[in-house]
């Protein structure tokens, strides 16, 4: 009698704590705004709106390459399940096209979409809930004026207990701090705009700072490194390991062009993100750049010794003269197999004298080769740099068909030790194998930024 | 001394194994089809075939290739006899100065050897590391659907010869 009543005090106890949870995770609808998709924007508002667009990357995760943009479907790989992204075309079906000014505020400020379900972090709401209510207008203008397409993004792969959308109420209540930021005083107008760029719509966070085991940003590490579609998005704060640490002036350069002399050439998905920055003008690019900058702090002495020297020797003075294979610098005969393969497969473009974007980088000047995860080092030999449609642009051939698992190994290991001062990276051959087969999925695109990849186009897929 | 496998017939190269193997191929062996542009991996007139895939002959080391089926354009047939690829280029006129054709003919190999009805859009994938600067592009195009035909209505599947490479 006694335990009956104890089972029956638990059982309640449980059912009002999961009452509790569902009305605080409740959020209620936002009607359906039928004349939304053909309300009428002023231009200059859309076209800011598409400046935000731009800057906030969205075409690339809301289109599948070759379809109609921002009509969703392209499959987020996440450690959790596959999420995939929505329509946020205009269509009243199955696009955003019922959707008020304000349901879309609230969606970006709360991750919650209009019907009142929560939407998943893969929607960066943690950095998108700092824009501004003037951005977002523009924002909702520019999208609501886009071509209306109908397209029903596939159901999301994710096991039962994430299925459930209110659980994710939780989440945010742990990770979510939301609404805008006031600037901070004690710095430069350039600065407090970087910041609101970058934290914001730029969401650099959302690749470049690394994750917790349940997915949110770990404050801790702010632009710490992570990892975007099978690239490593390096560490830009002071963990950065570019051999000239970058200034204000190159990061402003890169931002705009997607290169730089001393630091190569934008690729994977931060080659979409320089292409679409050339969107914006010329004030919020250098404002990003101070910010970020101010993020990584005065290099060590040590560091800045090493990089006059580099700069000294790697300065544009050289003759524009072109590296080709006919001038191979070094014979390969002898010496360990990688460094064999380095010498004659790669050198001849990588210690020519054609400068960036065109010529190889310098591995002297890489970060890639100081980098924890050598994972952009085997895309890039493995794939290439495919070229872009109809402009120059910088390229390198794929290397997948002429060396093995275990030549790129060695090839990667004697880069290591030649260019760099880390430890040896391991379990080479094995990161080799599975990015080759396509069970480390990479998506690999021309260093232009367009994205016409349309598939892992790298992987021996059936 | 290397070992090489061009178009069947096994080679002993004495050439330093960092060499390219387009020098060998053009200086050791005559073979000339394949065309030296730019010496970067850039234009694809030195595109040969190995195991399949199309790969720059300009940028490979022979050291890499020991063991491996190459295949150039003198591999596709004879003047008299000329394979599908060629018959095609042939009948509809697809080279105008002809110095990119044979980098344009590998690539298109390689991917018939796969799929011999490939679409507008794979052709164009496949193509896209071979420049062409008279512009030949359209004429180039229509050949190799032509030549795709032409494997189709030969006796021998280009798909089996695919699997029989």
């Amino acid at each position: 009698m006694r335990a009956l009543r104890v089972a029956i005090g638990i059982a309640a106890v449980i059912f009002v704590a999961a009452a509790a949870f569902l009305l605080f995770a409740w959020r209620s609808e936002v009607p359906e705004d039928t004349a939304a998709a053909e309300a009428r924007f002023a231009p200059e508002l859309v076209a800011k709106g598409a400046q935000l667009a731009a800057l906030g990357n969205c075409i690339a995760c809301h289109t599948v390459p070759g379809r109609p943009a921002f009509a969703g479907g392209l499959a987020l790989p996440t450690p959790f399940g596959t999420i995939y992204s929505t329509n946020i075309t205009p269509d009243r079906e199955t696009g955003i096209g019922g959707w008020s000014e304000a349901a879309f505020e609230r969606a970006m400020r709360e991750g919650v979409d209009r019907e009142g379900s929560h939407l998943y972090p893969a929607f960066p709401y943690e950095h998108f809930t700092r824009v501004s209510a003037d951005d977002n207008r523009a924002l909702y203008a520019f999208l609501m004026t886009r071509v209306a397409v109908k397209a029903e993004a596939p159901e999301n792969d994710l096991p039962f207990p994430l299925k459930f959308r209110p659980l994710l109420a939780g989440w945010k209540l742990l990770f979510l701090d939301s609404g805008e930021r006031e600037p901070d005083p004690g710095q430069s107008d350039a600065w407090n705009r970087g910041r609101y760029l970058a934290e914001g719509l730029g969401h650099c966070g959302a690749c470049h700072t690394p994750r917790n085991p349940v997915g949110a940003e770990d404050r801790d590490r702010h632009f710490g490194g992570g990892e975007a579609e099978g690239w490593q998005a390096y560490a830009i704060n002071t963990e950065s390991k570019a051999p000239i640490p970058w200034d204000e002036q190159d990061l402003a350069f890169y931002l705009r062009n997607g290169w730089h002399e001393f630091h190569g050439v934008s690729r994977g998905p931060m080659a979409e993100v320089t292409g679409n920055l050339a969107f914006l003008p010329d004030s919020d690019i250098a404002a990003i750049a101070t910010y970020v900058r101010s993020i990584m702090g005065a290099p060590t002495p040590e560091r800045e010794q090493r990089a006059a020297q580099l700069r000294e020797a790697f300065e544009g003075q050289r003759p524009e003269q072109a590296a080709d294979s006919q001038r191979s610098p070094v014979s390969a005969s002898g010496g360990q197999p990688g460094e064999a393969i380095y010498l004659a497969a790669c050198a001849s473009c990588h210690e020519g004298e054609r400068r960036q974007p065109f010529g190889g980088l310098n591995f002297e000047l890489s970060t890639a080769v100081n980098a924890p995860n050598p994972q952009n080092i085997v895309n890039v030999v493995l794939f290439g740099l495919p070229p872009a449609d109809g402009e120059a642009s910088a390229v390198m051939p794929a290397f997948r068909y002429l060396l093995d698992d275990q030549q790129v190994a060695d090839l990667l290991a004697y880069m290591r030790e030649r260019f760099s001062e880390e430890p040896p990276w391991a379990g080479l051959v094995e990161q080799t194998a599975r990015t080759r087969s396509g069970t480390y999925k990479v998506a690999v695109r021309p260093s232009d930024g367009i994205e016409r990849a349309p598939h892992h186009v790298g992987a021996e897929e059936d | 001394m290397v070992s090489l496998t061009v178009n069947g017939s096994p080679h002993q190269i004495d050439a330093d194994p960092a060499t390219p193997l387009l020098y060998v191929l053009r200086e050791e062996l005559a073979l000339n089809g394949a065309k030296y542009g730019c010496g970067l991996g850039q234009c694809g007139s030195c595109t040969v075939v190995v195991d399949g895939e199309a790969v720059l002959s300009c940028m490979v080391p022979i050291m890499l290739l020991e063991g491996r089926e190459i295949t150039t354009i003198e591999g596709l047939g004879t003047i008299d006899e000329p394979g599908p690829l060629q018959q095609a280029f042939i009948e509809l006129q697809a080279a105008q100065c002809g110095y990119c054709i044979p980098g344009m003919m590998m690539s298109a190999h390689a991917l018939l050897r796969r799929n011999a009805r490939p679409s507008e859009e794979e052709i164009r994938e496949a193509l896209t590391t071979n420049l062409c600067r008279c512009g030949t592009h359209m004429r180039i195009l229509a050949a190799i659907r032509r030549a795709g035909e032409l494997m189709q209505a030969a006796s021998l599947p280009a798909a089996d010869q695919g699997r029989a490479g």
